[in-house]
């Protein structure tokens, strides 16, 4: 009974160390458009990596990804679906970017003797896992960036050799891969703000992205013992001039067709923030909220209505919302491929830094697929039409068929510029099992990321509100001077020389219909043999026959 | 297939319409950019300048400075990979400001449907196709014409299809397509197909190279019409310019056509309501694609919209003509080789004249190139100098030099070619001849393969007479024959005989005048756009035809 007791009992506290947070953020945008961010927290202070323990007894984290965890010894993961591209002068900057397709990096432990095994076994789990396209992440687009992606969570790895990073830009994201993220939740799509992902709703916007973030973090303020923290976001854009009829209000019936009316049960904390820093006068919120929220934001400091889900509220939110024109957010890149002709081109990246007295420098990570062949000689870094030489490159060239071109440079921005990065490639001539089955549509080429610590909006203010006092705002408080911020370009679709595939196969169906056709015929004309055929009796003939043999009388002729 | 069914959509569109009729001096750029911004678009611009090499007379401009305005409906859920464009040339005063509105309205209401994969590109051009070679080379970051343009901000990946518009008049009858592009390069016939199949859909007139189709096949009237229109298009394909502002796009590998509106005064009538949906069809058909257009025929000619004459069919007809030239050459060939035989007896006679001929074939070939060269570069350069002792302008200047060198060069091979070697000998005339055929030959079978319609009508008028010439021919009739022959009067022709088919024919007098302008929009042409036909004239066909002539007068 006492063994029972303090088993119960173990459990019980085994249970409480793990717990679930779940957190709305809407947030009117610029354009008029409306951005939905959920982002799911579970942690639980377990150790998957722990030699001779196996964790089984699984709550609230999902025990297909701690298994994956364990058994390819993962330090930290993160992967993410999108579909569509965040449109950075319109939008601003997204709490979590993502690029266009699928996208997945790891850090292996390094423990792990065979990185690129287990990368190859995990990727096809993981496919399994998200029912996505991973599987199709081989070692001709995987790279190991230098210094574009260090770890998010607890220690300080920094041996690259332990973290392999992959895009898919050509994913479609649709219901079955929001199907199994939806499943990793506690709750499901059961209760709590999960209710609203409804996939009819979510694919009708115009921006869909949803991710999986794995890391381990500290467990207190003395960091003295590890959890591990599983982050589930999902980022949406609504077009409200598609569906409003040029109404700018907004619901969550609206958006979701569904409204909130309790938290997860699970969940230790359920809250729906909206974002009313922009013209606050102009909102108009119902149901009102007395709770009001501050929050430094990517640089920016933003003020925020809290609902709280746990106290019962009805949740109805409507609001109009100006119409703005283009953003100029501080940081922003794109990029294109210049040139006519199917032999050579030049890939161009523009990043822009539009601070007006802050150069800052930035990290860009350009991983190429090995059949455009890169001229790294004529690559070129121009700032304000003045060369401007990045201070670190690290370039891995690549090998047909094995490995795509990794390139990543430490860029010094001018304030207020405009910098190009330019580079000559040739377009390679596929052998013809390699062309897709779709080669006319081009080949693409993921994005490239562009990862900086960028001036902060709140430190570039010198004229602060009245509601913070004088002696606070003399010189900006260090964490909010920066903000560490990661662009993605757009992909590029690059048409390759293609043969005219058709041809062998009208060439191949002619060939052999007069192949069978002649030869046929003629063989058939030369092997018979012919004879007379006796015209074989009636059937009445015959069924008297059949009548005669049974009565032993001699059959007729 | 909703587009303005409503009356709320129809009523904007008539709005538009009646606003835009009012007269507008230049390109209202800002009141463009807030139109296009109202509608939920990223809108840009892009100004651009260009000084034209000489005035160009026929459209009264020298110093081009424009801006382009475009706008950009972003696909939802759609990573800017892949674009399609619209676009509609503004030019000074009101002659295509239906198109304008009308691209508005499809802006509008594009803006409001959700089923777009690709990102669509409205485009207002002004100064017509010099600001669509600003836009295109601006989008591609390349500089082929030395063009000043400022980089564009906004961009959509690669552009798979384009659809420029052109809406003259208020009244429109019947839609025209137009398709022969910079080079004489065609986009691909389906982009023709689907233009016809909506046509057919929404029981709108359409017509190719202005002339509607005809159902009786098998008359002789029929077959003439069908091939007066076929002629049409190889004559138009054949000049090598851009014959709307599609032409530029096909450069880039973009599938583009020009749809032209036209008002040729019947008593049926086409809504703008019937023009947006039948682009709507189309667009939204480009936008479905999974690939580029490629499935169909990139070599075609057409006599009407829904039948074409492809490649297979009409290359016979040149190789046999190109064919003439090689056997030529092997008759040459083996006459020459037959003498070498001769010698083997113990005269040795023969073996000499083969060294100096050498010389003999090299002088007039490099002189005649040189004349060439002086046909390519002196026109344009010379102006100034011309403009400063004769009483021209400077268009007239430029052509009338380009007349005057080409007359020259008649002169001066083979007197240079006499003071040189002195006489010339029967094994020398067979070489230079054997090396002109050759050189003839390849050059056609070049140009035919870019630009069919051009090679085929040099062979034409080419071909006969180089196989025949030998300097035993009497000498005045054979150069007049040449003369009448050579490239420029197959230009001439090709004036008279365009004339005479698009029902405008012209007197002599007109005619002239036109084909000095005709020389003068080829060197612009090449300036400005960089089409091949006036280099390839200058530099390749004249010369040999030169060395042709040299021949008639070898001894």
């Amino acid at each position: 009974m006492l063994i029972l007791s303090s088993l119960l009992l173990f459990i019980l506290l085994a249970a409480a160390r793990d717990e679930f947070q779940e957190e709305l953020v809407i947030r009117p945008l610029h354009s008029g458009d409306i951005y939905a961010s959920f982002q799911f927290r579970t942690l639980w202070d377990t150790d998957f990596l722990q030699e001779g323990q196996k964790v089984s007894h699984y709550r609230l984290f999902p025990k297909s990804l701690g298994q994956v965890l364990s058994k390819f010894s993962v330090r930290e993961l993160h992967i993410s679906f999108t579909q569509g591209f965040w449109r950075t002068m319109q939008w601003g900057q997204p709490f979590i970017p993502s690029p266009p397709g699928a996208e997945l990096w790891v850090w292996f432990h390094d423990t792990v003797s065979d990185v690129d095994g287990n990368w190859k076994e995990l990727t096809n789990v993981l496919s399994g896992i998200f029912c996505a396209s991973l599987n199709f992440i081989d070692l001709t687009n995987t790279v190991q960036p230098s210094a574009s992606f260090k770890p998010l969570g607890l220690g300080n790895a920094t041996d690259h050799r332990f973290l392999r990073y992959a895009t898919l830009p050509r994913e479609i994201v649709c219901t079955e891969n929001l199907t199994p993220w939806k499943k990793l939740l506690p709750c499901g799509s059961k209760a709590g703000l999960a209710v609203l992902m409804k996939s009819e709703k979510l694919f009708h916007s115009s921006f869909h992205s949803q991710a999986v973030h794995i890391r381990p973090i500290c467990q207190d303020e003395q960091c003295s013992s590890k959890a591990w923290e599983l982050r589930q976001t999902l980022n949406v854009v609504f077009d409200l001039h598609t569906s409003g009829q040029g109404k700018k209000e907004w619901s969550l019936f609206k958006m979701f067709s569904r409204t909130l009316t309790e938290a997860c049960p699970l969940a230790s904390s359920s809250k729906v923030y909206v974002d009313i820093t922009d013209n606050p006068e102009l909102f108009e919120l119902s149901p009102a909220t007395p709770l009001l929220g501050q929050a430094v934001v990517l640089g920016d400091r933003r003020t925020y209505s809290v609902y709280d889900l746990i106290m019962p509220t009805s949740s109805m939110v409507l609001s109009p919302c100006a119409l703005g024109d283009m953003l100029r957010p501080l940081l922003h890149a794109e990029r294109y491929v210049a040139g006519f002709g199917l032999q050579t081109g030049e890939i161009h990246t523009v990043i822009y830094n539009n601070h007006p007295y802050r150069a800052f420098p930035v990290l860009l990570m350009d991983s190429v697929p090995w059949y455009l062949q890169l001229y790294i000689h004529t690559l070129t870094v121009t700032s304000k039409s003045r060369d401007n030489k990045p201070s670190y490159i690290h370039y891995q060239p690549a090998k047909d068929r094995h490995r795509p071109h990794l390139l990543e440079m430490l860029i010094q921005l001018p304030p207020h510029s405009m910098t190009e990065v330019t580079v000559q490639f040739e377009r390679a001539l596929l052998k013809w099992t390699e062309y897709t089955p779709d080669p006319n549509h081009g080949f693409y080429v993921g994005s490239s990321v562009v990862s900086a610590l960028v001036p902060s909006m709140v430190a570039m203010r010198t004229n602060f509100t009245q509601d913070q006092p004088l002696f606070s705002s003399f010189v900006p408080v260090k964490e909010e001077s920066s903000y560490f911020v990661r662009v993605y370009t757009e992909p590029l679709l690059v048409n390759l020389p293609t043969p005219d595939f058709s041809m062998p196969y009208n060439v191949i169906c002619l060939t052999c219909t007069v192949v069978a056709v002649g030869y046929g015929s003629f063989y058939n004309l030369l092997t018979r043999t012919f004879q007379v055929d006796e015209p074989s009796p009636p059937l009445s003939k015959r069924l008297a026959n059949l009548i005669r043999r049974m009565r032993g009388v001699p059959l007729l002729t | 297939m909703g587009l303005l069914s409503d009356p709320s959509r129809r009523k904007v569109l008539t709005g538009l319409l009646t606003r835009l009729n009012t007269p507008i001096c230049g390109m209202p750029v800002e009141w463009l950019v807030k139109a296009m911004q109202s509608r939920g678009l990223e809108v840009f611009t892009q100004s651009f300048s260009r000084k034209l090499p000489f005035p160009d007379e026929n459209k009264e401009r020298y110093m081009v400075r424009g801006t382009n305005v475009y706008g950009i409906l972003r696909a939802p859920r759609a990573p800017r990979t892949e674009a399609l464009v619209i676009t509609a040339p503004c030019s000074p005063g009101n002659t295509n400001n239906q198109a304008v509105a009308l691209l508005l309205a499809l802006a509008q209401y594009f803006r409001n449907q959700i089923y777009w994969a690709k990102d669509i590109i409205f485009l207002v051009n002004e100064h017509d196709l010099i600001g669509t070679q600003a836009w295109l080379e601006g989008y591609h970051h390349t500089n082929i014409t030395g063009m000043e343009y400022s980089p564009l901000q906004g961009r959509a990946g690669s552009i798979q299809a384009a659809l420029s518009l052109e809406l003259s008049s208020d009244v429109i009858t019947s839609l025209d397509l137009v398709l022969e592009g910079l080079n004489g390069q065609l986009p691909n016939l389906d982009l023709a197909n689907l233009f016809y199949a909506f046509c057919q859909k929404l029981g709108v007139l359409c017509t190719i190279q202005g002339k509607l189709q005809r159902n009786d096949w098998d008359t002789a009237e029929g077959y003439t019409h069908a091939a007066q229109t076929m002629m049409l298009m190889v004559l138009k394909q054949a000049c090598g310019r851009s014959w709307g502002d599609h032409g530029l796009f096909l450069r880039y590998h973009i599938e583009a056509a020009s749809v032209r509106g036209i008002n040729s005064f019947r008593h049926y009538k086409t809504d703008a309501t019937t023009i947006g949906r039948l682009l709507e069809g189309m667009v939204r058909k480009l936008n479905n694609l999974l690939e580029r257009l490629h499935q169909s025929y990139f070599f075609y000619l057409l006599p009407s919209l829904s039948r074409f004459v492809s490649i297979g069919y009409y290359m016979p007809a040149f190789g046999l003509l190109a064919v003439i030239l090689l056997l030529r050459a092997l008759d040459l060939w083996v006459h020459l080789g037959a003498p070498a035989l001769a010698a083997v007896d113990g005269v040795t006679e023969a073996e000499q004249p083969s060294s100096p001929g050498v010389l003999t074939v090299l002088t007039p070939v490099v002189i005649s190139h040189l004349t060439g060269v002086a046909l390519y570069l002196l026109p344009v350069h010379l102006q100034e100098m011309a403009v400063e002792h004769f009483p021209v302008s400077e268009t007239e200047a430029v052509v009338l030099t380009a007349i005057a060198i080409y007359t020259a060069g008649l002169a001066l091979p083979h007197n240079t070619q006499r003071l040189l070697s002195g006489e010339g000998t029967e094994q020398g005339w067979k070489v230079l001849k054997l090396t002109a055929l050759l050189y003839l030959a390849v050059l056609l079978g070049c140009t035919a393969l870019i630009n069919f319609s051009l090679g085929f009508i040099l062979a034409v008028t080419l071909v006969p007479i180089t196989a025949s010439i030998t300097p035993h021919m009497p000498k005045a009739l054979y150069a007049l024959v040449m003369v009448l022959l050579s490239p420029a009067f197959t230009i001439l022709y090709c004036v008279f005989i365009y004339q005479e088919l698009i029902e405008a024919p012209v007197s002599v007098s007109e005619g002239w005048m036109l084909f000095l302008s005709v020389i003068s929009q080829g060197i612009l042409d090449h300036a400005l756009y960089g089409s091949l036909v006036y280099p390839l004239l200058a530099l390749f066909i004249y010369p040999c035809w030169l060395m042709f002539w040299n021949i008639l007068f070898w001894n």
